[in-house]
């Protein structure tokens, strides 16, 4: 059984974002570039469904879309366990895009399972493992967070509004990943960091593919006016402001 | 021409956020001087149907077919495509909750229509279709053009409001082409958190943070919760620790919600914790540390002990609603 992770590269959840070129440009400028948490998340559980010997899982392959500048992320994600990688080398324009290009190159290999995150921290787009699993005319199971393999058969939780549902799938089958398929993701060791750089890394050039989106600008959101401070001794006064100013009470 | 939205039940009920969905559906086809087609799958009665005309559906399509009991991301999308075609709409309008982020990017690559995805808000105009969403986590927000003639939205929940429009609607059933052979995901256990107030749905939420010390200390959360009518939520090292269940992680990689209150005890304000609550109306933050940064993002602040402060608040409540 192969299994791919679809893997994005984005600012460090901690990064203050700001904007250039009349705000229409995202500005780098001192911005550290991680792993996708959920992707990052995903992948962790796929490198401990190949660790697991009850498996027979024979590779964990990671694939992303993007510039060279991408590649430190990617060498990231084998040094944390991924066998292969594969870059398609093209700028990521929208969710459309990626999910074309992710297709284009999946469909010349037999992968059984494809993860991918359920959303990226950057577009939050939660787009594009629907529309890969739509393009291969695969099924896709959403939202998942518990993902266990026996006997090669799967079985997936997936978080529905109000409950869980427990799930079976045909195989190839695209995982949409969310918090709970792995608890914390895996951290790469001296050991793995030195493995990773003799680890493949294909890049393939893209195919011709159009986006159907495109980000005009971007906006800050408002300053929020200064915080009212109530009086521990009187929160009184504070259940009056939420019943006669806030009125959400 | 048409506008499409998909109406989610549950068990046969719809929520407000349906009502809500239907509502930006039915301005959305005022814009455009078209007519609002509501599709819902499986057993709802006639009366909850026609909740949906109240609020400016003036078709209702239903289908009722066995192998669609389940949720099954392929199935479903080839029946809404199936709809959108027959009713001739351009514009297919989805919840952005968990079954509209596994539908509408399927939807979006089947029918060749450019995804808008958690929209907050209608389009200045059609023509350029743009639209506003929130982007890197709530930090920023991004005006996004949709390029292609036929569109799918998912609107963010509790963005845009509920607003009635009554209409007398059609009602009509429709048979999909759909074989058993073309479903490949299967349900085997359905679990329901029963009577529990959805994080997802609430319009006041009460949550805690490490500064609650330990899991016991929630019962004064609870109480001030119950007095509300709120439901409960936590930071992440909570829910990591195994104080509460990971349903109630709301942050950037847990629960992403929009009440109308959410108060944070013991919170300090992590920019992950802050990306899943920002699009609160109201935040009410105490705190024993004056500089914790959750303080910049509240509207309402109390430096103060949260053992002590939450009690005293919860008792402030009963007397001012008695």
């Amino acid at each position: 059984m192969k299994i791919l992770v679809c893997i994005s590269n984005v600012p460090d959840t901690t990064t203050k974002v700001r904007f250039t070129n009349d705000n229409t440009q995202l500005d780098t400028n001192g911005i550290q570039w991680v792993i996708n948490p959920w992707d990052e998340l995903a992948l962790t559980r796929a490198l401990q469904l190949k660790e697991d010997k009850n498996n027979s899982v024979e590779s964990v392959t990671v694939i992303h879309v993007g510039g060279k500048e991408s590649e430190p992320t990617i060498r990231k994600a084998l040094a944390i366990g991924a066998d292969d990688a594969i870059r398609v080398n093209a700028e990521p324009t929208d969710a459309y895009f990626v999910a074309s290009q992710l297709a284009e190159v999946i469909q010349q290999h037999d992968f059984d399972i494809i993860f991918a995150g359920i959303e990226s921290s950057d577009y939050n787009g939660a787009a594009v493992g629907g529309m890969l699993s739509e393009m291969l005319g695969m099924p896709s199971i959403s939202a998942v967070s518990s993902f266990e393999l026996e006997n090669d058969q799967v079985r997936i939780i997936r978080e529905i509004d109000g409950g869980k549902e427990t799930m079976t799938s045909q195989l190839p089958l695209v995982v949409v990943a969310q918090k709970g398929i792995a608890i914390e993701p895996r951290i790469a060791n001296m050991r793995g960091i030195m493995m990773a750089r003799k680890k493949p890394l294909n890049v393939v050039e893209p195919a011709e593919k159009d986006s159907m989106v495109d980000f005009v600008d971007f906006e800050l959101p408002q300053a929020k006016p200064p915080c009212k401070m109530v009086d521990p001794e009187n929160v009184q006064e504070l259940v009056d402001l939420l019943q006669n100013e806030a009125k959400v009470i | 021409m048409a506008i499409l939205v998909y109406t989610e039940h549950w068990d046969g009920q719809f929520k407000k956020s349906t009502f809500e969905l239907v509502s930006y559906a039915s301005k959305l086809a005022e814009m455009a001087d078209a007519q609002t087609v509501a599709l819902s799958i499986g057993q709802v009665d006639e009366d909850n149907l026609r909740q949906l005309a109240d609020y400016g559906a003036d078709k209702i399509i239903t289908v009722n077919q066995a192998n669609l009991k389940y949720l099954d991301n392929q199935a479903y999308t080839s029946v809404i495509q199936q709809v959108a075609d027959q009713e001739g709409a351009d514009i297919m309008v989805l919840a952005h909750n968990n079954t509209g982020k596994a539908l509408a990017p399927r939807l979006s690559a089947r029918m060749q229509a450019a995804l808008g995805s958690e929209v907050n808000q209608l389009p200045a105009e059609l023509d350029p279709f743009v639209v506003n969403k929130k982007v890197f986590s709530g930090k920023a927000f991004a005006n996004v053009k949709l390029k292609t003639d036929k569109k799918v939205l998912t609107l963010a929940q509790n963005s845009f409001g509920i607003y009635e429009n009554t209409q007398e609607p059609i009602i009509e059933n429709f048979e999909p082409t759909l074989s058993d052979e073309q479903i490949k995901t299967q349900v085997t256990d359905v679990e329901k958190h029963r009577d529990k107030l959805l994080l997802t749905d609430a319009e006041l939420v009460v949550s805690g943070g490490r500064g609650m010390k330990s899991p016991e200390n929630w019962d004064k959360l609870n109480d001030l919760a119950n007095e509300l009518g709120a439901a409960l939520a936590c930071s992440r090292p909570v829910s990591d620790e195994g104080w509460r269940p990971h349903e109630e992680h709301t942050g950037q990689t847990g629960k992403i919600i929009a009440p109308d209150l959410y108060i944070a005890a013991g919170i300090s304000g992590a920019i992950q914790h802050i990306a899943g609550v920002s699009a609160a109306k109201y935040i009410v933050a105490i705190n024993n540390d004056p500089d914790a940064p959750i303080f910049e993002m509240a509207d309402y602040g109390i430096v103060g002990d949260a053992m002590q402060v939450l009690p005293e608040l919860t008792e402030a409540l009963r007397k001012a609603r008695s």
